[in-house]
């Protein structure tokens, strides 16, 4: 044996495995990552990959027959909801798991236990609002009643039924990336990815931002620059409904007015993440009377951030007393936008404000008591330990009064309270409820009735239901537990001392604003007012106005309606904010002085048909000649403003210069001179000049490319995701793709006695990125085409769609 | 002789082992391998790295054809390989690099 040169040989190898199993010494442990049998090789699927197998539970009760079509859509064809919602769970592990542990760690705020200190403020952002707190109210709802029990427990055995299988080769591409393991699911986790949407749909707020406005500006600017009613507003519910007396008669305090004027000290300078504003959606549903058919359609699609894998997955599920198809939420049971053998349903966000600010007074900053209605009241704390990767465990403490926890605090300002002050929030989605029943039933649901009874469980977020069946009937309910407010309440942070200024009562089921077959022959709604001004309660602010119109006036104007033209309108690119704003500003553009490039671009933008086309170039001047409008016009009056502050909508400005050609604004306050429209609009345009000539040279005027929409994988990581998609639409067209954002779920049916359904989504069915379904249906919704949604029947087994068949026994 | 047998024992215990164990486990398979059929260090070297070199990259390339290269080239990108094929070289040789140190070590364990 020779001894020195086996130690150092041995040595050199040990060093070498080491070194590529860790990440010691390089970035990635690439010993690990590359190995063929192991590593991210067993994550590239065969394009001529099988999905048929045999599996074996001995959890289920029954056989189940899984039958997957060539765009990998699952048909489960179970005996019963349990065996059915065990399936469910195991497809959507199968195909999806780690979104769906991503997403619910994101949302307990344990983000940083995977990706580090990076996360600790989402987390601790999280923990504060009380988000683990509120999927544990709505844990025991869901768990107290029989049904939706039944289905979270089986569910949850699907799901851990397929970790259970799971090998090193087997991991998801991500786990294996990142370097981690997925842990075990629960009902828990269920509830969090429900708490998950209700943020994303119902927390948004700008209290802050609001009460800063309403400290700087003047009562006058303040109420021109935020009005609370807008005039062109082509409400949910039509102008003109009768509105019975309000059940609830609500005490206004006698100081809310005045209370938050002239109280400076509450901005700080940096912007917390907010859920986007935009997320809004699009749903209609003509009557028979309007179609060609004669039987009615129903079209939906919800405006969500875009990833992959996609937040939808699109399942069939069929026992002996249910046949649901749609797209459903991997993290939940059920189908959540879809149809039945009966009827349709789709939704879009309701967008009213349900989180709410109180400010606390605490005795000491032992946080122990605080003053309320004229005496101490004992505060109750949360102990929130946060594990942080490759990092010591964060503990914070989160105090909780009759509002809230506790968001903001000296430790913690989430970049838009005070650091010397405390804010309780209220918010809806903390209060009791079980919104997984809604889509329970309405899976189950067979005429109105059912769709009433199903929606009355949906309370946080609020959503617009729409609805129509094969019995003729549409109908849409702006519906959710609305707490009644007086005008104004919680636009503006609140004194926590004071229990007059707490909610007063929820606004009964009965006064929400609805229709049913209404005259007019359609329904719609696009996230705009539920109702007009008439409606005695108060709806706040803030809500966007333009899909709604023109949705409505194309709906007024088209009879005998086929589903094609129903694709034509959910594609639509029209601007009709431009059509509203144009022709004002281009009478005000002064083409002298002008120099050739830019009168080149001017002819663009006066040329241009008010559609977001992809390839069209007047959009683009458009949108960049807007908003360099909107800063001239309000730039010197937010010169001095505090950096929290809520800049006026488009609307607002839009509205101004229409209703008053010499709007208060428009003057620019740091030049002597009165600059007029003609002045501002002219200098606005030159402003524009070089962002376009710049977009120009780069061949980036085409809409599609100035907008460059993409669909990020959840990492960010750009390899997986799709970039530079060329899309048409925008913030106000009926297809409101944004570069980031847009129609996650296109979804027509027309219920005919055999239900035709269309749907697409920009994303796929299988959430691997080594799979050639991981993202094949995004160049289909780019080009606005749908594919056909095939409700199987029993009996189809052998047809030429099911290309592959997995069956379940015990 | 012994020089391709020895490829070959390296190249399918390697393929059996990783089908239960960790990928490193290659490098106990070419050390054992090599400390039981002779070759002087240089040779025992050369049978480790061409066995992992030949078994890692024919396995890599046939996994990532059948795929069409769809994930290879995603990964190559996030990893900063440039494509799929850096991708298959750079798994190829980080599997023969271990096997050949391991095999290294195996050669000196008979006593010359």
């Amino acid at each position: 044996m020779r001894i020195l040169p086996l130690i150092i040989s041995s040595i050199v190898t040990t060093g070498l495995v080491v070194a590529l199993n860790t990440k010691l010494l390089l970035p990635a442990p690439l010993g690990k990552l590359l190995s063929p049998q192991q590593g991210v090789w067993q994550n590239a699927e065969s394009s001529e990959a099988s999905f048929s197998e045999d599996f074996k539970f001995p959890q289920l009760t029954g056989k189940v027959q899984v039958y997957l079509d060539d765009r990998l859509v699952p048909h489960v064809f179970a005996e019963t909801d349990r065996d059915l919602y065990f399936v469910q769970g195991f497809l959507h592990a199968k195909f999806r798991l780690w979104q769906m542990e991503l997403q619910t760690h994101a949302a307990a705020g344990r983000a940083s236990e995977i990706v580090g200190k990076i996360a600790l403020k989402h987390d601790r952002e999280f923990r504060r609002l009380g988000m683990v707190y509120a999927a544990e109210s709505s844990l025991k709802e869901m768990e107290k009643d029989p049904q939706t029990k039944l289905a979270c427990d089986a569910y949850t055995e699907g799901v851990n039924s397929y970790i259970s299988s799971l090998t090193e080769s087997s991991l998801p591409l991500e786990y294996k990336l990142i370097g981690y393991k997925p842990e075990k699911w629960s009902n828990l986790k269920s509830a969090l990815f429900l708490k998950n949407m209700s943020e994303n749909l119902a927390g948004h707020d700008n209290d802050f931002e609001m009460t800063n406005a309403k400290n700087y500006f003047s009562k006058e600017d303040f109420s021109k620059l935020y009005p609370s009613y807008q005039d062109s507003l082509d409400p949910i519910i039509p102008k003109g409904t009768i509105y019975g007396k309000p059940s609830i008669e609500l005490k206004v305090p006698t100081d809310a007015d005045s209370i938050y004027l002239n109280k400076t000290d509450i901005a700080v300078t940096t912007q917390e993440e907010k859920p986007d504003r935009n997320n809004g959606s699009n749903n209609w549903a003509v009557s028979g009377a309007k179609t060609k058919s004669g039987s009615p359609i129903l079209c939906n699609d919800p405006h969500l951030g875009l990833n992959l894998p996609s937040l939808w997955y699109e399942m069939q599920l069929h026992t002996p007393q249910l046949n649901v198809y749609g797209a459903t939420f991997p993290g939940a049971p059920s189908v959540i936008i879809g149809f039945n053998d009966s009827c349709a349903w789709g939704v879009t966000n309701g967008g009213r404000d349900v989180r709410d600010y109180y400010e606390i007074k605490f005795k000491d900053k032992t946080k122990r008591e605080y003053w309320y209605d004229s005496a101490w009241k004992k505060t109750e704390f949360r102990y929130e330990t946060i594990i942080i990767k490759d990092s010591a465990t964060y503990m914070d403490t989160v105090a909780y009064t009759v509002f809230g926890p506790v968001m903001y605090d000296p430790s913690f300002s989430g970049g838009r309270a005070s650091n010397s002050r405390y804010f309780s929030v209220r918010w809806k989605a903390h209060d009791k409820s079980n919104e997984l029943k809604t889509f329970m039933q309405l899976n189950r649901a067979h005429n109105y009735e059912d769709y009433l009874s199903a929606i009355s469980n949906m309370k946080t977020p609020g959503q617009n239901f729409v609805f129509a069946n094969k019995a003729g009937d549409i109908a849409l309910r702006t519906q959710g537990e609305w707490p009644a407010k007086w005008k104004g309440q919680g636009d503006f942070i609140m004194p926590g001392t004071d229990g007059t200024y707490q909610w007063q009562a929820m606004i009964p089921f009965e006064e929400t604003p609805f229709q049913y077959n209404p005259t007019r022959n359609f329904v719609s709604s696009a996230n705009q007012d539920p109702a007009d001004s008439s409606y005695p309660y108060y709806l706040g602010r803030g809500y966007p106005l333009y899909r709604g119109i023109i949705i409505n006036r194309r709906l007024q104007n088209i009879n005998g309606i086929t589903p094609k033209d129903m694709m034509a309108l959910q594609t639509d690119n029209y601007n009709v904010f431009a059509e509203m704003a144009m022709p004002l500003l281009l009478n005000n553009i002064s083409e002298s002085g002008l120099a050739a490039n830019e009168k080149k671009l001017l002819r663009f933008l006066k040329a241009w048909d008010y559609n977001n086309a992809p390839y069209s170039r007047g959009a683009t001047v458009f949108d960049v000649f807007w908003t360099n409008f909107g800063k001239l016009v309000y730039d010197d009056e937010f010169k001095n403003a505090p950096a929290v502050i809520l800049r006026p909508y488009e609307s607002t400005l839009l509205q101004g210069i229409l209703s008053d050609p010499t709007y208060k604004f428009l003057d620019n306050i740091s030049t002597p001179e009165i600059e007029t429209l003609a002045d501002i609009a002219t200098i606005a345009f030159k402003n524009s000049i070089e962002e376009l000539e710049k977009a120009e040279m780069e061949g980036r005027l085409e809409w599609s490319k100035f907008k460059d929409t993409r669909v990020n994988h959840l990492t960010k990581l750009e390899p997986l995701s799709r970039l530079h998609l060329s899309n048409g639409g925008g913030t106000h067209s009926i297809n409101a793709t944004k570069s980031n954002h847009g129609p996650s779920w296109r979804m027509i049916v027309s219920l005919t006695s055999k239900t035709e359904a269309y749907g697409v989504y920009p994303g796929g069915q299988n959430g691997n990125p080594g799979s050639r379904f991981y993202d094949n249906f995004i160049d289909h919704w780019v080009a606005g085409s749908y594919y056909p949604l095939w409700m199987m029947a029993a009996g189809e087994e052998s047809s030429n769609r099911v290309q592959w068949k997995m069956s379940f026994t015990n | 002789m012994k020089f391709i047998v020895s490829v070959l024992v390296i190249a399918l215990l390697s393929l059996a082992v990783g089908l239960f164990f960790p990928w490193w486990t290659i490098a106990i398979v070419a050390f054992i391998v090599t400390s039981l059929i002779p070759q002087n260090p240089l040779r025992s070297f050369l049978s480790g790295f061409t066995a992992l070199f030949l078994l890692w990259g024919a396995l890599a390339w046939l996994i990532s054809s059948n795929n069409e290269h769809l994930m290879a080239s995603k990964v190559a990108l996030i990893l900063k390989m440039g494509n799929s094929t850096i991708l298959i070289l750079a798994t190829a040789i980080i599997g023969a690099l271990v096997a050949g140190f391991a095999a290294l070590a195996g050669s000196f364990v008979r006593k010359k």
